[in-house]
């Protein structure tokens, strides 16, 4: 009864969302305003309709009804509440019907703004999220029946369908299979809404964009509009991705964060090119050029939203993300490739109406800069894409499958990396407009000769090699550029308001939420760069096999083996556990537990480390092996990770700088007539 | 773009540097776990796709590790032990496919790309910076800091 409601609505939803993009183009090409309000209504309708198909997915999952194929795939009777629900998720047919709600409420949150200065946009915006939102809800709809039930044909095969094939008697298990062990984890049961949060946002921007270009509107009208949803988008991306890394290190057990992983790598992928877009959209609404520019990018970070949930989701690459496999992938690539070309053709059909309203006067000014910055994103986004599609590619042609590893990836953009560093340290001292070399240069030496006291520093030190060292000084550069940048910001105010310091940065904040939430965004990515450098150049690691009292060393470090305890958890797995106690320079720091869980039934294996974190570093210890006699030895792992903790650490003030940014702010339309005011004004320097 | 330096190489140094006061037993006869990590790490088993040998947990993994000790026990180098994997599973048990053939496109495509979007750059910015028509464009900047000059004129309106 609740699958066949559940179903009844999606297709329901379906309906009307093809109907909403029919009725919206027809309306807007045929000049019928009561056509798109009645697609406006349409939109808002879907809502409704997919909460509905959701909430009877997440009673069966609760209910625990394994008639049902999907609930038996991702539940079993062990399984708590809160993963019952968040199984939702877990698997294909769900996560796309989670993919589609969200669409459906993005959609209707944007249906119920005021229109009225945009009612020419609206149509276009309903056409596209509609189009969008149809084409994930038939994926269900027609391929991935979340409601599909299991039955016996009179043959004895087991069979999915929803209605009752003939003949075939009705399955009852009493049990499922449970979720993918490695999905029961809190960082799994967040990370996957985040992305999808981040994922969907950026649909509306898109179809924003699209409007623009169907009616041609040349302004920033959608550019203004859809601003904090891009900040929003990119919020959530970002966020998803830490989460991601964050539950790899914990669950994993490879002693990293991101492995460059095919399933990592597509994720990236929309941030690799919403991250220029976010930028470049500044230049647009400053100095009125780049507007055929960041309509490519959003056209890009829309197909590169649906390729990474395609790429995500279809199991294409068998790798330790894909958990789910199916027969979805032309859809994808038909939709992808229509979406695409029917975009850059609208692009290309309004090209001689984007044309710039000024020049590129300098190729030191900030707006070259910021091009510069898109180009590199663009480079490794080339980079990552290729090195993501190639196994694919080969595999058609030459038959044989390749592996493109971590290598690959960190060869080719590792330099390009460094160079955002770079531009991160120069771009914020550079000025819109006709600002010539010689101002920039005059204002960025003395700060680069103080940045070289870090390298200078740390190789009197010891620590010769180049490549950290370099590492280093940029990190150095952009922490000076962005305390400088809010240091004569504050003065600045100290000296014309009397403010104190503290109120004069707080006000200066407040007043300019995009700019300095910016820096405050750099600020969160050079920790982070410290805590990769430390990583990814200074890890070390041993293994070895130790009888019980026996030690292992790594630098500073010395690992005893104590004991090991073996036990079946309620919830269906084995769990090996060993402790250890952990001395560092001789003194004992703490105790602890790596250990070894076996799923029964899904006969997996997980390591969970143990770890003990500081901000100078972790040590980090995997259970790896055991002999049957646990006395007779263990076999132990253990990293030394230098400054990771910095990765989190920056990961959440990247986080606040993005809130900063997209905080709203109290008056946004005078903020928007200020915004395209003269050259000279303060918003005219936001960045 | 491929730069010379190799964390992998340098991490592998650092490490049998680490081991140089080891047991003896380092020396003569069982070849180190570390030994044979620092083989696995560059190897992938094309069943666990994407998790790298020195780390996978599965029992198969376990297999393989037990064979690279065994070659390395018999003496063989680090490049016989992957020739020998490759020739039995073929080369997607490499980190990175070998730069020949078909595969040399995973690493011409990309310079070659981030070659045209700069030449594209390169066009675009010469296209808008040649007729600098007007000098109006920007007002002149007068004051030798015409950020803090800017910041004031904005806050004096705004107050």
């Amino acid at each position: 009864m609740v699958a066949n409601i559940g179903y009844f609505s999606l297709v329901l939803a379906f309906v009307v969302a093809l109907y909403g993009a029919g009725a919206g183009a027809y309306g807007a090409l045929r000049n019928r305003p009561a056509f798109v309000e009645s697609a406006r209504h349409a939109l808002l309708l879907t809502w409704p309709l997919v909460t509905v198909a959701a909430l009877a997915i997440i009673t069966l999952l609760v209910r625990g009804d394994y008639e049902v194929a999907f609930v038996a795939s991702v539940t079993s009777n062990t399984m708590p509440v809160y993963l019952r629900i968040t199984a939702l998720w877990g698997g294909q047919a769900g996560s796309l019907v989670f993919w589609s709600w969200l669409m459906a409420a993005f959609a209707s949150a944007v249906g119920l703004r005021k229109w009225d200065r945009d009612r020419d946009l609206l149509p276009w915006v309903v056409v596209t999220t509609m189009v969008t939102l149809a084409f994930f809800l038939s994926l269900v709809v027609f391929f991935e029946n979340p409601f599909a039930r299991l039955w016996l044909s009179p043959q004895g095969e087991q069979l999915t369908a929803l209605f009752q094939p003939a003949g075939a008697s009705p399955i009852f298990p009493s049990d499922g299979q449970g979720l993918n062990p490695l999905l029961r984890h809190p960082g799994m049961v967040i990370h996957p809404p985040m992305l999808y949060l981040g994922f969907v946002s950026f649909v509306i921007p898109y179809a924003f964009a699209i409007g623009a270009l169907a009616t041609g509107r040349s302004d920033d009208r959608w550019t203004q509009i859809t601003r904090r949803w891009t900040l929003v988008a990119w919020l959530f991306l970002s966020l998803g991705l830490i989460l991601g890394g964050r539950w790899a290190y914990d669950v994993l057990g490879w002693g990293g964060y991101w492995g460059w992983d095919p399933v990592e790598v597509a994720a990236l992928l929309p941030w690799l090119v919403g991250t220029p877009f976010l930028h470049s959209v500044i230049i647009q609404e400053k100095r009125g050029i780049l507007k055929q520019w960041n309509m490519a990018l959003i056209i890009l970070t829309y197909s590169s939203v649906i390729l990474a949930t395609f790429l995500t989701r279809s199991g294409v690459f068998s790798s330790v993300h894909a958990f789910a496999q199916s027969a979805i992938g032309p859809m994808f690539f038909g939709f992808i490739g229509v979406t695409f070309v029917v975009s850059v053709g609208l692009l290309i059909w309004r090209w001689d109406r984007l044309g710039g309203e000024n020049r590129l006067e300098s190729m030191f000014s900030r707006e070259a800069l910021f091009l510069l910055q898109n180009i590199l994103f663009l480079a490794i986004y080339v980079i990552c894409l290729w090195g993501v599609l190639f196994p694919l590619i080969s595999e058609l042609f030459t038959g044989e499958k390749v592996t493109v590893g971590p290598p690959y990836f960190e060869r080719a953009s590792g330099p390009i990396w460094g160079a955002l560093l770079l531009l991160m340290g120069v771009a914020p001292l550079s000025a819109y407009g006709a600002r010539s070399g010689r101002s920039l240069a005059r204002l960025l030496w003395k700060i680069l000769a103080v940045s070289l006291i870090v390298p200078v520093v740390i190789a009197a030190r010891g620590m010769t090699h180049p490549v950290p060292l370099i590492g280093f000084w940029l990190v150095g550069l952009v922490t000076l550029v962005t305390a400088y940048e809010f240091g004569r910001g504050a003065l600045a105010r100290r000296r014309s308001q009397g403010e104190s310091l503290p109120l004069a940065l707080w006000r200066l904040i407040g007043r300019n939420r995009r700019r300095y939430g910016g820096y405050v965004i750099h600020i969160g990515v050079v920790l982070m760069g410290l805590g990769v450098i430390g990583i990814e150049l200074f890890q070390a690691e041993t293994q070895g096999t130790l009888a019980q009292g026996e030690q292992l060393t790594l630098g500073r470090y010395v690992m005893t083996y104590d004991s090991l305890a073996q036990w079946d958890a309620a919830d269906g797995r084995n769990i090996t556990r060993a402790s250890v106690s952990v001395y560092r320079d001789g003194r004992r720091v703490a105790e602890l537990h790596p250990r070894r869980d076996y799923y029964y039934a899904s006969q997996q294996p997980m390591t969970i480390p143990g770890v003990r974190s500081t901000l100078e570093d972790d040590f980090y210890v995997l259970l790896v092996g055991w002999e049957p006699i646990a006395a007779e030895g263990a076999t132990f792992k253990i990293y030394h990770n230098p400054l990771v903790n910095f990765v989190w650490l920056g990961g959440l003030v990247f986080i606040l700088g993005t809130l900063v940014a997209a905080w709203p702010e109290r008056d946004p339309e005078a903020a928007r007539v200020a915004a395209r005011g003269p050259a000279v004004s303060l918003r005219g320097l936001a960045g | 773009m491929r730069s010379s330096w190799r964390p992998r190489l340098f991490l592998l140094l650092a490490i049998c540097l680490a081991l140089l006061p080891a047991p003896a037993a380092a020396q003569d006869g069982e070849p180190t776990d570390d030994e044979v990590n620092a083989i696995a790490r560059g190897l992938y088993c094309p069943v666990c796709e994407n998790v790298p040998l020195d780390v996978c947990p599965t029992q198969a993994c376990a297999q393989w590790r037990a064979i690279i000790q065994q070659m390395l026990a018999e003496g063989r180098t680090e490049q016989e032990i992957m020739d020998y994997f490759v020739v039995q599973y073929g080369e997607r048990v490499l980190a990175a496919p070998p730069a020949q053939g078909f595969n040399l496109l995973v690493y011409l495509i990309p310079p070659a790309a981030f070659l045209a979007g700069a030449f594209m750059l390169a066009r675009i910015i010469r296209r808008w910076t040649r007729p600098a028509s007007s000098a109006a464009g920007a007002p002149a900047t007068a004051s030798d800091d015409p950020y803090v000059e800017r910041l004031e004129q904005e806050l004096r309106r705004r107050a």
